[in-house]
């Protein structure tokens, strides 16, 4: 499904402050993946989702997704493909429009949006059958603005626009670590329902290792830029915290300073 | 006291009918401060534009009702020059739209060949003039109707929501497919069109194109667009009626305008009242807030 081949990505090239953000990586997920990504801070993780949704364009390499080369894509062409929740629950959506407004437009991701007038009857029914999925009672809030809407129920809609057009891959950007705790879980809950239901191939950035093992059916870990550890299936399923740390201490030599990564 | 009123009674459809052709070039600044987040400063030279094209088709034995139409194209283009500056060379708002209103003032000068250019309602028959101030009021309140509704289902539409969703967020509308650049150089096409449309309508109501007649128009514009929303923003919530309430700061202005003038202020000094005004109702928020922790702070101490 998505094939990334010799990733490079080096900001402020060539000046004093030059950090290779992404070193060479290459990473295949079959279709139906749900792959977990941990990692310190400034290990690459959202980096790596930004080259694959084209924040910017990567120094060398590939991505391929169902074949299709995304690498030179603008950001908006690539959203066709790809769904995205990120870790900031202002950024995936639009706080000045409605409820179904926000819907309506991620209805349209990857067509032609021309002036048809946006929601009609139907359509409103629709939104208010999906949003009952979350049970956060934002069925009945369809013309409420976004707003006003508090960060988890943000993300719980972002999470729905994220895969409303069934993405070729959904990309979650450590979308639960704004949140408290009880509204984490719930949302993680939601995001492992979405993803088992759609059968979404899917790439889920965490800070938090207990999660990582728990979720997905693959985890790699990610640092100074390199894929260090990819491990999946029944390995996986019997992975530990601990384990987890020895083996990411023997691979970089270094004990795994992961002050956030250690807690919860 | 009577003489005083009696004589701004009499103004008051002049007043009406400049807030009116004013309230569409409101319109205008609404749909690049508000909703796409812009401050766009073509509008000074994009409104002269406007006038200047309308006029000088006028005199060539153009329609004025289609001279209008091409004042908003004008204006149209002066926008889309100020958004390929934006979103093609990454020049940053405020600048993109200073530089094409410096460079609209050579345009305008082309255009109208001096610097004033008189086109009389005795001899062309003109859409409004000041002369007939109601009907000058009639027409402008017709044409903002229409254009309201027009506005109105144009920004339900599935292009419209694009722009307004570029202005809320630009990052979520790009990860929803949503190509924000092109969305920011419609709006402010169809932004400056709108404000090239109103130059078009002041510049048959006063009789003239001037090339300064922009000069401070943005200043109005935002005073519209503010004071409407202050007084009209807690009743009004449809997008409809947003549109309303921004005409209604333009009336509301020129009313304002028109009883300080009569208290004695020279118009000259207009220019210094019209930007207190602004940064007044701009500061209102922050003002409210610095007494609302005062107030906090006195009860704290009391407590």
């Amino acid at each position: 499904m998505l094939e990334i081949k010799n990733l490079t990505k080096t900001f402020y090239k060539g000046t004093v402050n030059e950090r290779t953000a992404l070193d060479n990586i290459s990473l295949s997920l079959k279709d139906g993946d749900f792959v977990t990504v941990i990692g310190g801070n400034g290990a690459g993780k959202s980096t790596l989702l930004n080259a694959i949704a084209g924040v910017w364009q990567p120094c060398s390499g590939s991505i391929k997704l169902g074949g299709k080369e995304l690498v030179g894509l603008p950001e908006h062409k690539r959203a066709k493909y790809l769904g995205r929740v990120f870790q900031d629950p202002m950024m995936g959506t639009a706080p000045d429009m409605m409820i179904e407004e926000n819907l309506a437009i991620a209805a349209r991701r990857g067509k032609c949006r021309n002036l048809k007038w946006m929601i009609g009857k139907i359509e409103r029914e629709d939104y208010r059958e999906l949003l009952k999925i979350l049970e956060l009672g934002l069925e009945d809030r369809l013309s409420s603005k976004v707003g006003l809407l508090s960060g988890g129920q943000r993300q719980a809609l972002t999470l729905l626009m994220a895969a409303m057009k069934t993405p070729k891959l959904l990309m979650l950007d450590e979308h639960t670590a704004a949140l408290d705790p009880k509204t984490a879980a719930k949302v993680l809950e939601l995001s492992d329902m979405i993803i088992q239901e759609n059968s979404l191939t899917a790439l889920m950035v965490t800070h938090n290792m207990k999660e990582a093992i728990k979720h997905g059916n693959r985890l790699i870990m990610m640092d100074s830029g390199k894929i260090v550890l990819d491990i999946e299936g029944d390995e996986k399923k019997a992975l530990t915290v601990e384990e987890l740390i020895a083996r990411f201490t023997a691979k970089s030599g270094e004990s795994f300073a992961g002050d956030r990564a250690l807690l919860g | 006291m009577t003489a005083f009123l009696e004589s701004l009674l009499r103004a008051l459809p002049g007043s009406a009918a400049q807030g009116l052709i004013w309230g569409i070039m409101a319109i205008g600044v609404y749909v690049t401060y508000r909703m796409l987040d812009y401050a766009d400063l073509t509008v000074d030279g994009s409104i002269a534009t406007g006038g200047a094209v309308c006029v000088m088709l006028i005199l060539g034995g153009v329609n004025p009702w289609f001279a209008l139409v091409a004042a908003f194209a004008a204006g149209a283009i002066a926008g889309l020059v100020t958004g390929l500056l934006h979103a093609v060379f990454g020049i940053p708002p405020i600048l993109s739209g200073i530089l094409s209103q410096l460079a609209l003032y050579s345009v305008n000068m082309r255009i109208l060949g001096k610097s004033n250019q008189a086109v009389s309602v005795d001899k062309y028959s003109l859409i409004l003039s000041s002369r007939e101030n109601m009907h000058a009021v009639l027409i402008c309140a017709v044409a903002i109707a229409v254009l309201i509704g027009i506005l109105y289902w144009f920004f339900g539409t599935e292009m419209g929501s694009a722009i307004r969703a570029t202005g809320s967020n630009p990052n979520m509308s790009r990860s929803q497919g949503i190509n924000t650049n092109r969305m920011k150089i419609l709006g402010l096409s169809i932004s400056n069109g709108l404000v090239g449309l109103s130059g078009g309508l002041l510049a048959q109501y006063s009789g003239a194109a001037d090339v300064k007649m922009g000069q401070g128009a943005i200043v109005i514009g935002l005073a519209a667009v503010i004071i409407g929303q202050v007084i009209f923003g807690k009743l009004f919530r449809n997008t409809a009626i947003k549109f309303l309430s921004v005409v209604f700061g333009a009336i509301l202005y020129y009313i304002v305008i028109s009883i300080v003038v009569r208290l004695g202020l020279s118009p000259t000094d207009l220019k210094m009242f019209s930007a207190i005004l602004v940064a007044l109702f701009l500061a209102l928020p922050s003002i409210k807030e610095s007494i609302k922790s005062a107030k906090m702070m006195r009860q704290g101490k009391n407590a």
